[in-house]
């Protein structure tokens, strides 16, 4: 039905074939793949403020077509890989090894001594190394039809992050990518892709970071996936940062399944991009699977994030714990709809889900919608939500000891961050977190 | 350095629109120590927070002087910075917030009232040192340097901690609101030491607000004061003290009849509220 496609859905099929021209070498099963998804993206109506995940979420200003998704994206120049080097030289001295992209093209690669037995390299050298691995896991556990935005990703992704764990190693370092954009890369449309054996485990630290700034920056756009699979009784950490600039658009779909025994620590920080939106989702398909979903928010002026997540209770005996937690300030809105779903044979069930907001400013808002479908009986669910301004008599005991009003509150922002730091046990990682939101908080 | 003087007169001070000050006047030098005395509810911690700045105290008449500072000109981070520190009878918890971290920030912008925001705080070192030689003296484990200000703290927990944050502001001068209140009979003893080394160190002026005798056995002072219905009714010495113990404040009653109906009238209207 053409007459419900906005302006901005339109990609032809003759662009799509050119598209598929500038990813050449591709295996046949993933340009068939891609072409699936491309008619699902060509049948499936552009979102409105009809469909329930974007009634709050209005994205009638992203143009699709101010974005080339077609061509092949200019090589990263000199000038490229200086903005990004102060990003870059951060995450290299607090980390072993890790992998550095810009527009999803890789400008700096793992060092695979550091590495071992672990891979950590980009979609076409996997492609290349893994063929078969590449093929069981690519799309298996993200959707590739939910709505337009997850089909065109899945059509027109261009390269991405993989990170393979084979059966029982154990990766002891934690390890590093950086997705980035310049102010000449605008466009990032990268796949993650986690997958972590039986008895495996590893710890990722994953920075998307922008250089462009201010209002001189053009629209960016990430339109990316995150799939993560973690085998039985293997063990995952992976904290993901966003921290795109004022002018991007931020649209992804993140799913991760937990097998038997398995566990996720899984933390996103929400502080860049013009808006967000994020499907953030947990299956724990095996008994005794857990997750630990953490999130941290801080948005400034009109910034808009909307995060919808889910913890899907799939066999019996799984815990979920899911801490989300937001800062607002300026005319910023942040919205968090959460699920927990426990589907019938999941009995003993853990799960629990928050979501707490402080809202620094009059004009900002925060909307916090958990949900519960339950569907054994022999289960513990419980959610809550929290909302408001900092408490002023927090404000006048900082002052009290002369402390200015304006740091008190930063401190008292920092603080009610802190639970969330406290469950992320490596303390690198929870340093890259903090500091990120310290410095915005800094700025905001 | 001249020694100062704290000076309030005539204080009027109304919370929500309700008068509970109704001129005040009070003058602690440098170097005294002042106990104030009063039954429940007649106001001691509103004179506090008055002096403190706390939004919700309103300064109806009256004046308060640091030396040559007007105290109520400023916000309460300048006031803490001029010289003044409250010990507070209730201390509020902030999570997430080292005690550590907080008494960093406190400690710098108190000893640096100059330094612009962003520039960089005082010593990690010099500042770890001198936190633990105070916790020592003190007897507090080193611990609660990094547990969350306040947050789960014990009453008598909380108040070794206000006075852990006293001796590392050395203020000129010190309102103590009940600091006794909570503490063991151990700890009266260790905490009024510590406050009694800040005082002579600093020459730091005293108020200890208290209702019970014990902790005046360790900070003497050489002045009482009873505040009764929104006003200091009675200035003594330590004898006030003694006499209030053995006769409560019966006598006070009878002889301030004027001031007991405030008292009254302030009594229905708080439990008219609740
Ligand atoms: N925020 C407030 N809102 C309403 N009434 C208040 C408030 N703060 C103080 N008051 C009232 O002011 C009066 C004086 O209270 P204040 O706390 O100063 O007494 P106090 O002398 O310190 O008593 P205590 O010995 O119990 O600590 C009381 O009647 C109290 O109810
Ligand atoms: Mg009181």
């Amino acid at each position: 039905m053409s007459t419900a496609v906005a302006s901005s859905h339109a990609i032809a099929s003759l662009e799509f074939g050119e598209f598929l021209n500038s990813v050449p070498n591709e295996p046949a099963w993933l340009t068939e793949k891609r072409r699936a998804a491309f008619e699902s993206f060509a049948a499936t109506p552009w979102p409105t403020s009809r469909d329930e995940e974007w009634r709050r979420t209005d994205i009638r200003a992203f143009r699709l077509n101010a974005f080339d998704l077609v061509h092949s994206p200019a090589a990263a120049t000199l000038e490229d890989l200086d903005e990004i080097a102060p990003a870059r030289d951060a995450l290299a001295s607090a980390y072993g090894t890790g992998i550095v992209q810009i527009g999803g093209q890789t400008t700096q690669p793992a060092d695979l001594i550091k590495l071992g037995k672990a891979t950590l390299t980009d979609f076409r050298t996997f492609a290349e190394s893994n063929p078969e691995i590449l093929e069981k896991y690519l799309f298996g556990t993200v959707g590739t039809s939910e709505d337009a935005l997850a089909a065109l990703h899945a059509a027109m992704f261009r390269g991405g992050i993989v990170l393979y764990v084979p059966k029982g190693v154990k990766v002891a370092d934690p390890l590093y990518a950086l997705s980035a954009m310049t102010a000449r890369q605008r466009i990032d449309t990268s796949h993650t892709l986690i997958v972590l054996e039986d008895g495996a485990e590893a710890t990722l630290v994953h920075d998307l970071v922008s250089t462009a700034s201010g209002e001189s920056a053009t629209p960016g756009l990430h339109l990316g996936a995150v799939e993560i699979v973690v085998g039985k009784d293997a063990n995952l950490k992976y904290v993901r940062i966003q921290n795109w600039d004022d002018q991007t658009w931020h649209f992804s779909r993140e799913r991760a399944t937990v097998d038997a025994g398995g566990s996720i620590q899984w933390t996103i920080g929400g502080l860049g991009s013009r808006l967000s939106k994020v499907n953030q989702e947990t299956a724990l398909a095996g008994p005794k699977a857990s997750a630990q979903v953490n999130g941290v928010m801080f948005t400034t002026g009109k910034q808009h994030l909307a995060y919808f997540t889910r913890q899907d209770h799939q066999a019996e005996n799984t815990t979920s714990d899911l801490l989300y937690k937001g800062g607002l300030t300026g005319k910023s809105r942040t919205v968090w709809k959460g699920m927990i779903r426990v589907e019938p044979g999941a009995q003993k069930t853990d799960a629990y889900q928050k979501n707490d907001s402080l809202i620094l400013t009059q004009s900002a808002r925060a909307d916090s919608i958990p949900g519960l479908e339950i569907e054994a009986n022999d289960v513990r669910c419980t959610h809550g939500a929290t909302a408001g301004p900092v408490d002023p008599e927090m404000v006048f005991y900082a002052e009290a000891r002369g402390i200015p009003a304006e740091t008190a509150k930063r401190l008292i922002v920092e603080g009610f961050f802190a639970n969330v730091y406290d469950r992320i046990s490596v303390e690198p990682v929870r340093e890259s977190l903090r500091l990120a939101v310290a410095k915005k908080l800094s700025l905001g | 350095m001249s020694t100062k003087t704290l000076r309030i007169e005539n204080l009027h001070v109304s919370v929500e629109g309700k008068p509970i000050l109704r001129g005040v006047n009070l003058t602690i030098n440098q170097g005294e120590t002042h106990a104030l005395m009063g039954p429940n509810g007649s106001g001691k911690s509103t004179l506090s927070y008055a002096l403190m700045g706390h939004p919700n105290y309103e300064i109806t008449d009256g004046t308060a002087y640091l030396g040559d500072v007007n105290l109520l000109e400023l916000e309460a981070d300048e006031r803490a910075k001029a010289g003044l520190f409250l010990a507070f009878q209730y201390p509020t918890s902030i999570p997430g917030v080292t005690m550590a971290n907080f008494l960093r920030h406190a400690v710098t912008n108190v000893r640096m009232p100059d330094r612009k925001e962003g520039e960089d705080l005082i010593s990690m070192r010099d500042f770890r040192k001198e936190l633990k030689q105070k916790m020592d003296e003190l007897g507090m484990d080193g611990d609660f340097a990094r547990r969350y200000l306040n947050e789960g703290f014990s009453g008598g927990e909380k108040k070794r901690a206000e006075v852990l944050q006293l001796a590392m502001l050395q203020p000129a001068f010190a309102i103590l609101d009940e600091t006794d209140s909570g503490l063991d009979i151990d700890a009266v003893r260790v905490v009024s030491e510590g406050v009694n080394r800040v005082a002579k160190a600093q020459g730091t002026g005293v108020l200890v607000i208290t209702h019970y005798q014990r902790i005046l056995n360790y900070i003497q002072p050489q002045f009482v004061h009873i505040l009764y219905g929104g006003r200091i009714v009675e200035n003594g010495g330590p004898e006030l003290v003694t006499t209030l113990e053995r006769e409560g404040y019966d006598w006070i009653r009878a002889k301030y009849p004027q001031e007991a109906r405030v008292e009254d009238e302030l009594e229905a209207s708080a439990s008219a509220v609740v």
